[in-house]
């Protein structure tokens, strides 16, 4: 277990390490970035800007510096949004939260389900329908989920805003708790559509597998139905993984929840993320970045914890 | 006509897909610029035989324009998943063939690059290359080894054990004439497989990222960018606009996968035979 945690810390500082190099190495200037094109300051007041920020020191020392000032909970002020990092990005994680947990219960609930429907049904229509349903969301960008959701239910239809995540122009405060929801439900809906392919393809699996199995075999010879052997000997095998799946998935849904918010105007972490690399916010895209390892991290920690401690063949293993 | 045996069947759909695939990324490229270019007289028509994906608001052809656009993501999704596979490769070989630090340097790499969210690391590598299409070239093929690597790796590591290799090794062959001569060609059925599964990643990812507005001038027909410019005019309620660039593209996309399916199929040992 001591381990895993210290190959974990090394890879956070790797991971901050690279994505550090990486913002640093572009050709966008971060001074002009920071004063805009069209302001025209001498080549001295940017030297000095420069100087004053530290651009004249060698990567490693600016890494550091960072990694210092990132300790003490200062991550530098955002560009695009005049504020300090550590406040966008806490605003805006709780707008993404909301969204990726939303989209995360129900595409692992409702993969779940449609694995299991079509496990049992193996071969049958079901199974096809489910299959071929699973196979063409595989190869459906989020974004283009999104985009068609929008121009069903919210153009033609007209159930739906277009965009964001209260109503325009109204304030923070006024907002009521169901027009949150009510500009939420598409978010949500492209995200966890996206979202099921996966884990109902590998439930299909698993539940194919179990039914094959001797003790299957031996609970159908004694006569019990299908819904009874699904429930005794199916559920709890399945469950395992398909929650380690859900959990180690967090990198796609990250990945997704930043198309789907750019479709949606949704200001959540990945706006955040495309505004500041768009407008070159080195800080903020930095920001960003390691905020999103952190999370897949967190995932991928949960899901290895949790297989150890849910599935009894290895906490018996690690104990002896 | 006779009926096709089952490898006969796998060949030919294979190969129809790949006819189509090459069609349509011949037809962007010898594609005339006028075709998708703006017709101010023809502005936001809905599809019809003339312009069988309809128009957009500045008049161009959105059939010609979808062409185009996956003809470019073909021909920079190939490039850039060639790449990455290549790198796949060798790391993957080196690291299992070499083992020892080695192997722990390139497996810590591999998770490193995987702990970073996909899209995020996209960002990353465009923003490093200064955005514009080299950023978005520069990402798709920089981002997409490190799970084919873990494959590869993991099957050579599995070969190395067996009975051929070690033999090998007795009569005296070098570590490089081993990998070279014995452990290369039972992986390259799984890199083959594994380099047409990069390709729709690589499509996807594209799109992706050129949808967020990341490289490509507004002007150069990408999916990704036709998607984009739809969202913009999205309450004009043109919806051919979103539902067939969008769907010629899963359509792509999903070829790439089927054809993938139907190569392991036809090279791998176990159901080659059949």
């Amino acid at each position: 277990m001591g381990s895993t945690l210290l190959r974990m810390i090394l890879l956070l500082f790797g991971v901050s390490a690279i994505s550090f190099m990486l913002v640093i190495s572009s050709p966008i200037d971060p001074v002009e970035a920071f004063v805009g094109s069209e302001s025209n300051i001498s080549k001295e007041q940017k030297e000095i800007v420069a100087e004053y920020w530290g651009l004249d020191q060698p990567p490693l020392q600016r890494y550091l510096t960072w990694l210092k000032n990132l300790f003490h909970g200062d991550m530098g002020d955002s560009i695009a949004y005049k504020k300090p990092v550590t406040q966008v990005l806490a605003e805006r994680f709780a707008t993404s939260c909301v969204l990726m947990l939303t989209a995360w219960l129900i595409s692992g609930a409702l993969g779940f389900v449609l694995g299991i429907l079509a496990g049992i049904c193996s071969g049958k229509w079901p199974d096809k329908i489910i299959k071929t349903f699973c196979f063409v969301l595989s190869s459906t960008p989020a974004f283009w989920m999104g985009l068609l959701l929008l121009v069903i239910f919210a153009v033609n239809l007209g159930w739906f805003p277009v965009g964001f995540a209260v109503p325009v122009g109204k304030s923070a405060a006024d907002v009521t708790i169901g027009e949150r929801i009510h500009h939420l439900i598409l978010p949500a809906l492209t995200l966890s559509i996206t979202g099921v392919a996966n884990i109902a393809l590998h439930t299909r699996q698993k539940i194919i597998d179990v039914m094959k199995s001797r003790y299957v075999l031996f609970a159908k010879a004694r006569g019990e139905n299908t819904w009874q052997i699904l429930k005794r000997h199916g559920l709890r095998n399945i469950a395992i993984p398909a929650i380690t799946l859900q959990f180690a998935s967090f990198s796609e849904l990250f990945g997704g929840s930043v198309l789907a918010e750019q479709v949606f105007s949704y200001p959540g972490l990945g706006n955040a993320a495309t505004v500041a690399g768009i407008k070159g916010d080195a800080p903020l895209l930095l920001g960003v970045a390691l905020f999103s390892v952190l999370f897949v991290f967190v995932g991928n920690l949960t899901a290895n914890i949790l297989y150890g401690v849910i599935n009894p063949q290895i906490r018996e293993g690690t104990e002896s | 006509m006779k009926k096709m045996n089952r490898r006969t069947k796998t060949v030919m759909l294979a190969a129809a897909i790949l006819l189509i695939l090459a069609a349509i990324a011949i037809a962007g490229l010898v594609m005339n610029a006028d075709s998708y270019g703006p017709d101010y007289g023809a502005k936001k028509l809905a599809p019809s035989a003339a312009h069988l994906f309809g128009t957009d608001y500045l008049g161009r052809d959105m059939f010609c324009r979808t062409i185009k656009g996956l003809s470019n993501s073909i021909l920079l999704g190939t490039a850039a998943a060639g790449f990455s596979a290549c790198v796949a490769l060798i790391l993957g070989i080196v690291s299992a063939a070499i083992g020892g630090t080695v192997d722990k340097v390139i497996s810590y790499l591999v998770d490193l690059f995987m702990g970073i969210p996909h899209m995020v690391l996209l960002m990353l590598i465009s923003f490093a290359a200064g955005k514009g299409l080299k950023g978005v070239i520069l990402g798709v093929a920089l981002s997409h080894w490190p799970n084919l690597t873990r494959v590869i790796r993991g099957e050579v590591l599995q070969v190395k054990n067996m009975q051929f290799v070690k033999a090998a090794q007795k009569l005296g062959k070098t570590k490089t004439q081993v990998a070279y001569q014995h452990i290369f060609p039972h992986v390259v059925s799984q890199f083959i497989v594994g380099l047409i599964l990069l390709f729709p990643h690589a499509i996807l990812h594209e799109a992706g990222i050129t949808f967020l507005g990341f490289g490509l001038s507004v002007d150069t027909p990408a999916i990704g960018i036709i998607l984009s410019e739809a969202l913009k005019h999205i309450s004009t309620g043109m919806w051919w606009l979103v539902l067939f660039p969008g769907g010629l593209l899963v359509l792509v996309v999903m070829m790439f996968d089927k054809l993938g399916d139907y190569i392991r199929l036809l090279i791998d040992p176990a159901s080659a035979q059949e």
